[in-house]
């Protein structure tokens, strides 16, 4: 049996004449916090609803830990849990009646577990109380307690942090990182590039149905070429001392500054270059360029099938990250 | 299998009683007999062109069965598909199918428990409209023995036996109208949709019996096995009608049950 948390292979889901998954290939491994980025709409939660069995997909296969939920149904998520888009509950029930539905319906010794899963997420207080009562961020907490009933190996989560106030991100942040280091693996669909940075060591980008970027996001980082602007106390002399050094392409003066572009490493080499040279460096400034431009440039710029992006080095577009 | 569709069962009653709607039949299969057996208490007239109408002031027993007639129009489908038409789509409506779907309870499993409990709840609307009737009746018109459909006489406790007996024989087309119920339940994926549409089935249903030229059609057709009962009532005993509506309306309920399940077997969850 492969001990692989999600195998995806060639997914596709067609709505009629709409491809919303179009040929979807993702691998989880063990103790990847996996970021799943892209837009809204952009097949994200279709494609994990495809993985717990939730929908058929048109073609492909999903393995969880070797095991095939769209065969096997809900066996097939022994050892997973998440939730797809908000955590939904019955809110005429309380959090812990809710909560004890679920570990019913877990089996096993999941019951056991209610007040513990509840604590983590730190609703004790409020588990008397009637879901329906309940902030659309303690929604989201139960819907992580509900998971942690299952004592997942591996959890899906889509969007966990979407429409919670800043406070209450930054919580779901520290509580998914907390339970990374425990030893989940997690798979994290989301839009926000800040939570997948934060949180994620491997990324997928997706964009209308279809896998743009699938790597580890330390690649993405390393293999961006950077820009900089220099001003130094003689740009004219500056400049020739660019082009004399290795690793630093397109140098040219825009305005009262150098730009170059270049990685980090060429960078350091340079300021020791400049002040041997007797420059003074004045500012050193990194353009502004993020992740966020990357994404935008997959996610929007020219269709994926001209988008030549391969997981190593070389062509990634973005800029400083 | 049969241990999470008991899972699911319970759960689903626990539900069934924390919601409003439930209380909703409920409060309607207790007020109508009620009010029923209160009009008789005030009035000196009696229904008439109904099985039982002329000795409702005679036996207690009477009211019940008499009420069994009125109920089969439209009150007791009415209940049933109000918690059947639900018990599925309310779960879509929410966003929750999702939620259950995702533990370690097989489809098949949900599905049955669901049923169940649809089927549960009709027979406590059953039970409640009878009860509510025997005890109100036999307090209005008192607890005495009972004349059949054949002009004998049984005395009150056998009468009792039988008019129990009756409930029972009429939750049989009830059960069927609770399984139309969860299938257009699960078919439509909405509550109003499904309730509307298992009592509009039940309405199209006794519509054909009197359009002209499908008179033929009448032993087969759901709602006139709602009559099946009053074969209890005779002396001896006639169980053709009972035995003939077990089969009919099991040609009703079953395929609408397998129906049901293949459709939230392979359905798309993807709403919520």
């Amino acid at each position: 049996m492969s001990q692989t948390p999600v195998e995806a292979r060639g997914l596709v889901k067609q709505y009629g004449r709409i491809t919303a998954v179009d040929h979807v290939d993702l691998t989880v491994n063990r103790g990847d916090v996996y970021g799943f980025l892209g837009p809204n709409g952009a097949g994200k939660t279709t494609t994990l609803r495809m993985m717990l069995g939730l929908i058929f997909p048109t073609a492909g296969t999903v393995r969880l830990f070797g095991r095939d939920p769209i065969a096997e149904g809900a066996a097939a998520l022994d050892g997973v849990a998440g939730f797809v888009e908000a955590p939904q509950f019955y809110p005429y029930l309380t959090a812990r009646k809710n909560l004890q539905m679920m570990a019913a319906y877990d089996g096993g010794d999941a019951s056991s577990r209610v007040e513990e899963s509840l604590k983590s997420v730190e609703l004790t207080g409020r588990a008397d109380d009637k879901v329906g009562g309940y902030s659309h961020g303690m929604r989201q907490r139960l819907g992580i307690a509900a998971a942690l009933l299952r004592q997942p190996k591996l959890l899906l989560l889509d969007e966990p942090a979407t429409g919670l106030d800043p406070g209450g991100m930054r919580d779901m942040r520290v509580l998914i990182r907390r339970l990374a280091d425990d030893g989940m693996t997690v798979l994290l669909s989301s839009h926000l590039l800040a939570e997948v940075e934060e949180l994620c060591d491997r990324v997928a980008i997706v964009r209308a149905g279809r896998i743009v970027y699938e790597g580890a996001l330390i690649d993405l980082k390393a293999s961006a070429k950077s820009a900089y602007r220099l001003r130094t106390t003689d740009n004219a002399k500056a400049l020739k001392v660019c082009e004399a050094q290795a690793g630093i392409a397109s140098a040219r003066i825009e305005g009262a500054a150098i730009r170059m572009e270049a990685n980090e490493s060429a960078m350091g080499e340079l300021s020791v270059a400049l002040i041997e040279a007797s420059l003074q460096i004045i500012a050193l400034m990194p353009e502004t360029a993020t992740l966020e431009d990357l994404f935008f440039h997959l996610t929007e710029g020219s269709t994926p099938g001209e988008i030549d992006f391969p997981a190593t080095q070389a062509s990634v577009v973005g800029e400083h990250l | 299998m049969s241990s999470g569709v008991l899972t699911v069962y319970r759960w689903e009653l626990r539900k069934l009683i924390a919601l409003k709607r439930t209380y909703l039949g409920l409060l309607a299969a207790a007020a109508v007999p009620l009010a029923f057996t209160i009009t008789l208490a005030l009035r000196s007239g009696q229904p008439k062109d109904v099985p039982f109408g002329s000795y409702v002031h005679q036996s207690g027993l009477a009211i019940p069965l008499v009420l069994l007639t009125f109920a089969s129009a439209f009150l007791l489908p009415l209940i049933t598909a109000l918690v059947a038409g639900d018990i599925v789509a309310s779960e879509d409506q929410n966003g929750t199918l999702k939620t259950i779907m995702t533990r370690s309870l097989q489809r098949g499993q949900i599905f049955f428990g669901k049923v169940l409990a649809a089927l549960t709840y009709t027979l406590a609307s059953m039970l409640l409209l009878g009860g509510v009737a025997i005890i109100a009746g036999s307090m209005v018109s008192g607890f005495h023995s009972l004349t059949t459909l054949s002009g004998t006489t049984v005395s009150a406790v056998a009468g009792l036996g039988l008019v129990l007996a009756s409930f029972g024989v009429y939750l049989i087309p009830l059960f069927a109208v609770a399984l139309i119920g969860v299938m257009l339940s699960t078919v439509t994926r909405n509550s109003a949709a499904a309730v509307v549409g298992t009592l509009v089935s039940v309405l199209l249903i006794e519509l054909i019996g009197i359009l002209p030229g499908l008179e033929w059609l009448q032993p087969y057709l759901l709602t006139r096995q709602f009559d099946a009962w009053q074969g209890l009532l005779r002396q001896p005993i006639d169980w053709a009608p009972i035995t003939h509506a077990a089969w009919v309306c099991a040609l009703y309920g079953i395929p609408s049950v397998i129906a049901g399940y293949l459709v939230f077997l392979r359905r798309d969850v993807a709403g919520g």
